[in-house]
């Protein structure tokens, strides 16, 4: 009890000293401990039926479980997978019975065993309550004094403060332990670098049809089509395919010449065929939601939305700069080629980005 | 005369009135409508003519007297067969109201009368054709798959469940889609769809897209073992479902692991 009056007059606030009266309050000011409400009994405590009956509920959950892992065997043997057995279940729809017979099985015998334990801890074991009285956590003083007194002999035998160089050394021996991992983790892969800057796009390199895997004709797009391209020197065999595609991946789309308002977004284009990044400003989902009718595309991670027709503005959502387009000619034989690498760098902002 | 005359304000004259106009309107309509009757074996120039005769009673009003468009309908030419025969055979055209866009409905034209209109249609200006069956059957599943996913699936989801755009736009379901409405619609790039032409998708990916979508979203070839798919649209319906069903069951079992058991009456 000591204890508990000690926190109590540690964290009453001032003023609660002062107020008060009546029954709650005790004649030294303080709150009276209103202690643990009598114990009231359950019916099952007091009453031998009702005992005999919820023992008998709790054995139900047990005795279904078994027959739900019994139930499981025996689904598993009988129904056969597939995709001709199909039955239909409302409100779930066709589902195959194996899957659904295993896993409504499996599902009752694991819950029935929980809700048969939870009944039992319910009704039957004891709820009698017990007061655990909170002591402070530390040693006793006696405990105290000896192990104080043993750290200190134990450094005087040691000669730890008196031997200046091992003490030295040991410490200079631990602080460069933890080098060799900061070497490790260094060791674990290049440094971005400037790789968040460029692309695999270079002047002079031809546009890949990411469906056919050959070039493309400028006149093969047709106003209202969409294609993908990647640059030609790019495989899908390619170990670094992922990591460079999630740069490279381009968008192609014509507009009719006179639907173009922005004049360098035009020039940057092959007689209205323009190259975009497919990678959204924003967070870097691929990006490719394209309706023809309005030149607007789509993102749809987190709606934005780019205006294709205006050079790829940010007409909507919470990306912050316009798709980087590609600036597209044709080389001799009528091939789309970039003229240039990316001006910008695709992809979500970052820290060091220069625009 | 006079006896109608004395009943014009009558609180109910303007109802009769229009029902009257309704009347009319339905019974000139009826008369002018499109029939279904259309012979099998007309001759190219038949056809051509029956088309624009229907063309001129069902589509004119809004594409124009020849197909020039208007401010409510884009020109239809060189639009092409093709996209006459997705447009009507899907019921999106005759459309029954402007808006974000048109949804499919009801067709009501035969395909008799469809392959007429699509045959004026194609006298406007050159485009696509109507595809023959061989164009667009027999595909490869497991490459149209990957088609699929590379061209189409961020509009209508990786299952062909369809999904929403801007401004109440939407690419709609894939599943019970003809194979050849999948075909003329990649092949002419329906409202604001892009259009996905053999120069840069040959027929063959666009046989094997066919292919994926017709297996995928028919449910005796792919058919959903779980059950309940709500939708097919990945993690938000699914997330939603496991916020409020699951997290629901789990609370519910918590809140009667912890409940005070009923006490007995005191004696």
């Amino acid at each position: 009890m000591t204890s508990q009056d000690n926190m109590s007059e540690e964290h009453l606030p001032e003023a609660a000293h002062g107020h008060g009266g009546g029954a709650v309050v005790g004649k030294d000011g303080y709150f009276a401990d209103p202690g643990l409400p009598p114990h009231e009994h359950r019916r099952t405590d007091i009453d031998e039926k009702a005992a005999r009956r919820a023992e008998r509920q709790v054995a139900m959950w047990f005795l279904l479980s078994m027959v739900a892992t019994v139930a499981f065997i025996a689904s598993y043997v009988i129904f056969k997978p597939g995709p001709t057995h199909h039955v239909y279940i409302w409100p779930i729809g066709n589902v195959a019975p194996l899957n659904f017979s295993l896993g409504v099985t499996l599902g009752v015998s694991l819950f029935a065993i929980g809700a048969g334990a939870v009944h039992w801890a319910r009704t039957l074991m004891s709820d009698e309550e017990h007061v655990a009285e909170r002591h402070p956590i530390e040693s006793t003083p006696e405990v105290r004094e000896q192990v104080f007194a043993d750290f200190r002999q134990g450094a005087k035998e040691s000669g730890f403060g008196r031997r200046k160089l091992i003490r030295n050394t040991m410490i200079g021996a631990m602080a460069m332990v933890p080098l060799s991992a900061v070497v490790l983790f260094r060791d674990l892969g290049p440094l971005p670098e400037k790789k968040l800057d460029t692309t695999g796009w270079k002047a002079g390199m031809l546009l890949k049809n990411m469906n056919t895997g050959e070039p493309i004709m400028a006149s093969d797009v047709q106003v209202g089509s969409l294609t993908f391209a990647m640059p030609a020197d790019l495989s899908e065999d390619d170990d670094d395919f992922q990591e460079r595609i999630a740069k490279d991946a381009l968008m192609l789309v014509r507009l009719q010449p006179g639907d173009i308002k922005d004049k360098k977004s035009a020039d940057w284009g092959y007689q209205g065929v323009l190259a975009f990044s497919k990678i959204c400003t924003h967070v870097g989902c691929p990006i490719s939601l394209y309706e023809q009718q309005t030149h607007h595309v789509l993102c749809p991670c987190h709606q934005s939305t780019f205006d294709l027709s205006d050079g790829a503005r940010v007409i909507f959502g919470p990306a912050g700069h316009a798709l980087p387009q590609l600036q597209i000619g044709v080389d001799g034989t009528g091939n789309l080629e970039a003229l240039n690498g990316f001006t910008v760098p695709v992809g979500p902002g970052f820290w060091e980005r220069s625009e | 005369m006079k006896k109608l005359s004395a009943r014009r304000r009558h609180p109910l004259a303007a109802l009769v009135v229009l029902i009257f106009a309704l009347a009319a309107v339905g019974s000139l309509y009826a008369a002018l409508a499109p029939t279904s009757s259309a012979s099998a074996d007309a001759s190219q120039s038949l056809q051509v003519e029956e088309g624009k005769r229907l063309y001129q009673v069902g589509c004119a009003s809004c594409h124009g007297l020849n197909g020039e468009g208007t401010s409510i309908g884009p020109s239809l030419v060189g639009v092409g067969g093709a996209a006459v025969d997705f447009q009507v055979g899907t019921g999106r055209m005759p459309a029954q109201q402007p808006g974000a866009q048109i949804p499919s409905k009801k067709v009501i034209y035969d395909q008799g009368q469809i392959d007429q209109l699509a045959a004026f249609v194609a006298t406007l200006g050159a485009g696509p054709a109507q595809p023959l069956a061989g164009q667009y059957s027999g595909g490869d599943v497991a490459r149209g798959g990957e088609l699929f996913r590379t061209n189409c699936a961020q509009c209508h989801n990786f299952g062909g469940a369809g999904g929403a755009l801007s401004e109440g736009k939407y690419a709609p379901s894939l599943a019970g889609v003809s194979a050849k409405h999948i075909y003329e619609a990649m092949l002419t790039g329906p409202q604001n769809m892009p259009s996905f032409p053999n120069s840069t998708m040959p027929e063959q990916d666009k046989k094997d897209i066919v292919a994926y979508v017709t297996h995928t979203t028919n449910s005796d070839t792919n058919p959903s073992y779980g059950g309940m798919t709500l939708g097919s649209i990945g993690p938000v319906s699914e997330g939603l479902f496991g916020w409020i069903f699951a997290l629901g069951a789990l609370i519910g079992t918590a809140i009667w692991i912890a409940a005070r058991t009923p006490k007995a009456k005191k004696s």
